[in-house]
């Protein structure tokens, strides 16, 4: 694992993706940040938790579009397969390295959080640090559901749009399920929304079913992925 | 050691590879010879654990790389069709990604060295995979394929696309590596297998059509009644003095090699040899013989006639060729004996043309 994980993070650091990756991410947080907190003159960060979310939808599929796309493409996956490594070992390699990126990108917060106690004299402390393991716990979500869509095609554009249209499904689903008639659909529908379980979060609500939620959410996707590299072999 | 029982891939309907089973011993060079899409890389896929088989096993020093394939995986070292090299990396990373992913135990950089230096990559070390030659992207991946010095080396057709030095460098590479290693490889190109391989297993549409020794191969299929002889003199009284030797089938001149001088291509009955009759008679009519060969048949020939569908033939014909070969032995002691009279007669003409003079 030590070793699929420091290869696939040195790859993003020498391909220019983790860099406009997080050039991005932390282009649009700032603007939350100064419009949001400085503008204002607030020392509340929710805004700028809840408005990432949409930020990280676009951007997270563009991290992982290439993590087993090029990988099938370039034949590589030969290398990892026919090595004495199991699958999981394969699979969380590249999936850590991809949070790793994430954390990377997340650490912009430590310097909003040091401007907010230079110039206010400090933050609530327990709403920030809960809303700092929202955002990981989302991220990693997304992160594993964009790697398990690249294990399932060639072509990066296609893994980024899919995996962004997965993501855009699960944003969307509790919205969707105010509309639905059947009692228990709208209610298996409602309690897969990302957005609303996130929210809460940014409300102050440290509530364990969501953080459940959310790492049931990473296992079954990397689990996914498992199996479809699994699958792979079978056909 | 590499056992294979009944080993066969379904894709659909249409097995890939259909119940083969062979037994490769420690420190044999195997190669597997067929055409394109005969099931030769996926075998050597199934072999490796990167694909599963349907049915049937493959033990790898008698671990089923199904059962335990972490523990068989350690034993091999694989170069498949297509180098699985990350292009963006640095020779000296990948080798050391490789190494880590491998959890090689020998002393790292002494390891590396070795394989670097065993496979020529020296001078590459540090360079990006991307800009490398052809060439060197395969000797890459048979680096990566040598990490860990592990016992068995499976190469899927590890000379493809390499100039002809390259070719001889890793075919002499190859026959090193099999003094201390069991080699599968993998070919369409004859020669190349028939210079590197101790044995050779001939596959067709995912079958075994041949399973023996290079030379077995060779010697077995191979035809004494079919000559080729270079004659100086007349052409057309030649080609109707050789018509007229008893057993001959065909004779066909081919082109005028120099002045007055070309080569015959004659057909005998089976199990006839021609050489001797034919050198008595040129001799008696005073022309000269500048070559004469016979026309064994190169693997080539032995590969299209089993691919061909003939591959029945070949298996009875085995028997008929020691029959032949038999036949072949007695007449030769005859010829010995009619050539041994023809010396003593010529001898015995020169003695007198000495006398002569």
């Amino acid at each position: 694992m030590g070793a699929i994980f420091r290869r696939e993070l040195k790859a993003y650091f020498t391909s220019p993706i983790a860099y406009i990756f997080i050039a991005v991410f932390y282009i649009y947080s700032s603007l939350f940040f100064v419009n949001n907190n400085l503008y204002y003159g607030l020392t509340d960060l929710s805004s700028v938790f809840t408005n990432v979310f949409m930020i990280l939808m676009f951007l997270l599929p563009l991290l992982t579009m290439r993590l087993f796309t090029e990988e099938l493409r370039q034949r590589t996956d030969q290398c990892l397969l026919t090595a004495p490594v199991n699958l999981f070992s394969i699979v969380a390699g590249k999936f850590l390295a991809s949070v790793c990126v994430f954390l990377c990108a997340m650490a912009i917060y430590i310097v909003y959080i040091v401007v907010l106690v230079y110039l206010a004299g400090g933050v609530a402390w327990a709403t920030v640090i809960g809303n700092l393991a929202a955002l990981l716990l989302l991220g990693a979500s997304f992160i594993a559901i964009g790697t398990f869509i690249s294990a399932t095609t060639e072509n990066q554009v296609v893994s980024a749009i899919l995996s962004f249209i997965i993501i855009m499904l699960f944003y969307l689903i509790d919205m969707l399920a105010a509309n639905v008639q059947i009692e228990w659909l709208r209610k298996v529908m409602s309690s897969l929304g990302f957005y609303s379980r996130y929210a809460e979060f940014s409300q102050g609500i440290f509530s364990i079913p969501n953080i459940v939620f959310f790492i049931s959410t990473i296992f079954i996707f990397n689990f996914l992925t498992m199996r479809v590299l699994e699958k792979r072999r079978w056909s | 050691m590499i056992e294979v029982q009944n080993l066969t891939k379904q894709y659909g309907t249409k097995k890939a590879v259909d119940n083969l089973s062979f037994t490769v011993n420690d420190g044999e060079i195997l190669g597997f010879l067929g055409p394109n899409g005969a099931g030769k890389s996926t075998t050597m896929n199934m072999l490796t654990g990167y694909i599963s088989s349907t049915e049937g096993k493959a033990l790898i020093n008698g671990i089923d790389i199904l059962d335990d394939p972490i523990e068989a995986k350690k034993n091999i070292g694989y170069l498949p069709e297509i180098p699985p090299l990350y292009l963006d990396m640095t020779v000296k990373d990948y080798l050391n990604f490789i190494y880590d992913l491998k959890k090689c135990k020998l002393p790292r950089k002494a390891h590396l060295e070795d394989v670097c230096n065993l496979v020529m990559i020296k001078d590459v070390y540090n360079r990006i995979i991307r800009n490398l030659s052809k060439g060197y992207k395969q000797r890459v991946g048979l680096a990566q394929a040598l990490i860990g010095n592990p016992p068995i080396l499976i190469l899927d057709e590890p000379t493809v696309g390499l100039d002809p030095k390259q070719i001889i460098e890793i075919r002499s590479l190859i026959k090193k590596l099999g003094k201390k290693h069991t080699v599968i490889l993998s070919s369409h190109i004859l020669p190349e297998i028939q210079a590197v391989c101790d044995r050779i297993i001939i596959i067709n549409g995912g079958k075994i059509a041949a399973d023996d020794t290079t030379e077995n191969l060779t010697k077995n299929i191979s035809t004494d009644h079919k000559l080729i002889a270079r004659i100086e003199g007349p052409k057309d009284e030649i080609l109707k003095m050789i018509k007229n030797m008893p057993g001959v089938v065909s004779v066909v001149a081919d082109m005028e090699r120099e002045k007055g001088i070309f080569d015959y291509e004659i057909e005998a009955k089976e199990g006839v040899d021609l050489r001797r009759e034919l050198f008595k008679r040129v001799v008696a009519r005073n022309w000269v013989i500048l070559g004469l060969k016979t026309t064994e048949m190169t693997l080539e020939d032995i590969f299209l006639k089993i691919t061909m569908g003939d591959d029945v033939v070949i298996n009875t014909k085995k028997n008929d060729a020691e029959a032949k070969a038999e036949a072949a032995d007695a007449k030769a002691e005859e010829y010995d004996k009619l050539a041994k009279k023809a010396d003593e007669a010529s001898a015995e003409a020169i003695d007198e043309k000495e006398g002569e003079e």
